[in-house]
């Protein structure tokens, strides 16, 4: 299957939640060192709600198609229900096999949001590394 | 021996169809057009072959053995040093000592040598095009004895800025790392002039020559350089193995790197005495059919003829300027290409060097997307990350058509979405 298909360009062309919030509660930025790719996510949290979530960054279509999704995903979700996202969620949420490398442009929006977050470290799915 | 990169009068065209039927890897139709040379090579049938022939006839280890496959795999062995030496015209075969790549090689000196010679208040002196492989061990070395690093830097064109040389190297430079050619831009650096003066300066020079030896001639004599390293798996050989020259007067006096097997005279207990150089330098067991292997590359790239391959890369990377020149929102980075090696970085406005890379994953054409090991000048260039297309023996014009229609196609998708 192509990588370049129709819905991940959608998410690229025209991103979902892109920007910025005046006021967050959690704001978090990291990049991927292998490409310099950057991501920066906003929270906005209510009752350990998501009630509000913006990304912004630069970098390629998978990473920021990821991003993209991801936002979309975890809008009006509990804080312990996005804890349990996991890599395998990602990547059936991108829903197309992707190499090694790519893998961690998908993950990089996962990472910022649970460095953020959670404080937690790593890339998903290999913090205990 | 005139000529500073070439020898003229080994000239002859390559018969790259010829050539290309030793790398099985092209066999499929449409062949894969592989323009990432400069990361790692592919590897022809006499190299893959000669490694079989140690495992499959004479499989031993070296040096140690008294019988017969032993001394024929010991006898190999240092047949591809001899190979070696030759090849940069070492004046001793015991000068070249084998490593697993470039930066294995780097690291003995900044630890073997730099332990003797560096010390707080020194200088080193690197430039803007280094790989992290010709940084970081100097980093860590400055940090280890307090010394500092200098940088000579680079025009906007990507060629060193000569005008600064003066001013960079001074009394308190003991060492100029530099690099022959940029993996980046694909500069062709005027070592000759650094090293003499550096030497003048009381400096000793090492070149990281990993994108200089496998593409054309290097003599380590008339450079007059003190320290060369290069890779194995970057000219057509295994990975696995490197080379690392120094003069003998400067490896003699340089304490070992690793401690263990093969490096020593005798042991006792509370004390060793050291083999002579090259083993010395060689602890434990090496990278033997590796080694045979890196022979029988020189063996190939030699019989293809060093000046030949220089003059098909400069060939090729002339025409792909002229192609991708054609191509909108492009920017190509480094000097023009008559001041280069068969290195291309580029940049489409627009499309991330991923997407660039993985567009062009998904028409068979192979080039790299990143920071290619060289942050620094990432950064220096104002850039993230590039794409960049690398040219060897085997590539075509054919190729280049491909990475040019590839990137036609990018463009259709990505930049008509973009707005
Ligand atoms: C200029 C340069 N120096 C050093 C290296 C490091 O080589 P290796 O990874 O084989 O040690 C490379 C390889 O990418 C290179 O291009």
């Amino acid at each position: 299957m192509n990588i370049y298909q129709e819905e991940l360009l959608d998410h690229y062309e025209n991103p979902s939640n892109y920007g910025t919030l005046p006021n967050p509660d959690i704001s978090h930025e990291e990049d991927n060192p292998l490409c310099g790719d950057r991501i920066r996510m906003d929270l906005l949290i209510e009752d350990d709600i998501i009630k509000e979530v913006r990304f912004c960054g630069h970098g390629c279509t998978i990473s920021l198609a990821a991003a993209s999704m991801l936002t979309e995903k975890i809008k009006g979700k509990t804080l312990t229900e996005v804890k349990n996202i996991t890599r395998e969620d990602i990547m059936d949420m991108v829903g197309i096999p992707l190499g090694p490398v790519r893998v961690k442009c998908a993950l990089l929006a996962l990472k910022v949001l649970k460095a953020g977050a959670y404080g937690i470290k790593g890339w998903p799915g290999e913090e205990e590394q | 021996m005139t000529q500073k990169t070439m020898h003229t009068s080994d000239f002859r065209p390559l018969d790259v169809q010829a050539i290309r039927e030793d790398f099985p890897i092209f066999a499929e139709t449409p062949p894969l057009a592989f323009l990432d040379s400069a990361a790692s090579t592919q590897t022809p049938r006499p190299v893959v072959e000669a490694m079989d022939a140690y495992y499959d006839t004479y499989r031993s280890n070296i040096h140690r053995g008294i019988y017969r496959i032993s001394e024929e795999a010991t006898d190999q062995y240092e047949k591809a040093r001899q190979k070696v030496a030759r090849l940069i015209n070492a004046p001793r075969t015991s000068e070249v000592i084998f490593t697993r790549n470039t930066t294995e090689s780097i690291n003995l000196v900044a630890y073997s040598w730099g332990s003797l010679h560096i010390q707080q208040g020194d200088e080193i002196v690197l430039t803007d095009l280094e790989h992290h492989s010709n940084l970081v061990p100097w980093q860590m070395l400055a940090q280890r004895t307090g010394a500092s690093l200098r940088y000579l830097e680079i025009t906007d064109r990507g060629l060193l800025d000569f005008t600064q040389l003066q001013d960079v190297l001074t009394e308190k430079t003991k060492l100029v790392a530099i690099t022959h050619v940029s993996n980046v831009l694909g500069t062709i650096n005027p070592i000759q002039s650094v090293i003499d003066a550096a030497h003048a300066a009381g400096a000793k020079v090492i070149v990281d020559a990993a994108q200089s030896v496998p593409h054309f001639h290097v003599d380590v004599q008339q450079l007059d350089c003190d320290f060369l390293a290069f890779s194995g798996h970057k000219m057509c050989g295994p990975t696995g193995v490197g080379v690392l020259y120094g003069k003998m007067e400067l490896l003699d006096d340089m304490p070992p790197f690793l401690g263990g097997g093969s490096m020593i005279r005798s042991v006792e207990r509370d004390i060793s005495t050291y083999a002579d150089v090259p083993a010395k330098f060689e602890a434990g067991t090496p990278s033997i059919a590796e080694a045979i292997g890196l022979g029988a590359a020189v063996d190939y790239i030699t019989q293809a003829g060093l000046a030949s391959i220089h003059v098909h890369e400069q060939e090729l990377t002339k025409y792909a300027h002229e192609r991708l020149q054609e191509i909108e929102s492009i920017t190509m980075y480094g000097p023009a290409p008559h001041q280069k090696a068969g290195v291309i970085s580029f940049d489409i406005e627009g499309i991330h060097p991923h997407d660039v890379a993985g567009i062009l994953d998904t028409h068979n054409v192979a080039i790299r997307a990143g920071h290619h090991c060289a942050q620094p000048l990432m950064k220096k260039l104002d850039v993230i990350a590039t794409a960049r297309a690398s040219f060897y023996l085997y590539n075509t014009i054919e190729d280049v058509d491909r990475l040019c229609e590839g990137l036609q196609k990018a463009q259709t998708l990505m930049i008509r979405r973009n707005k």
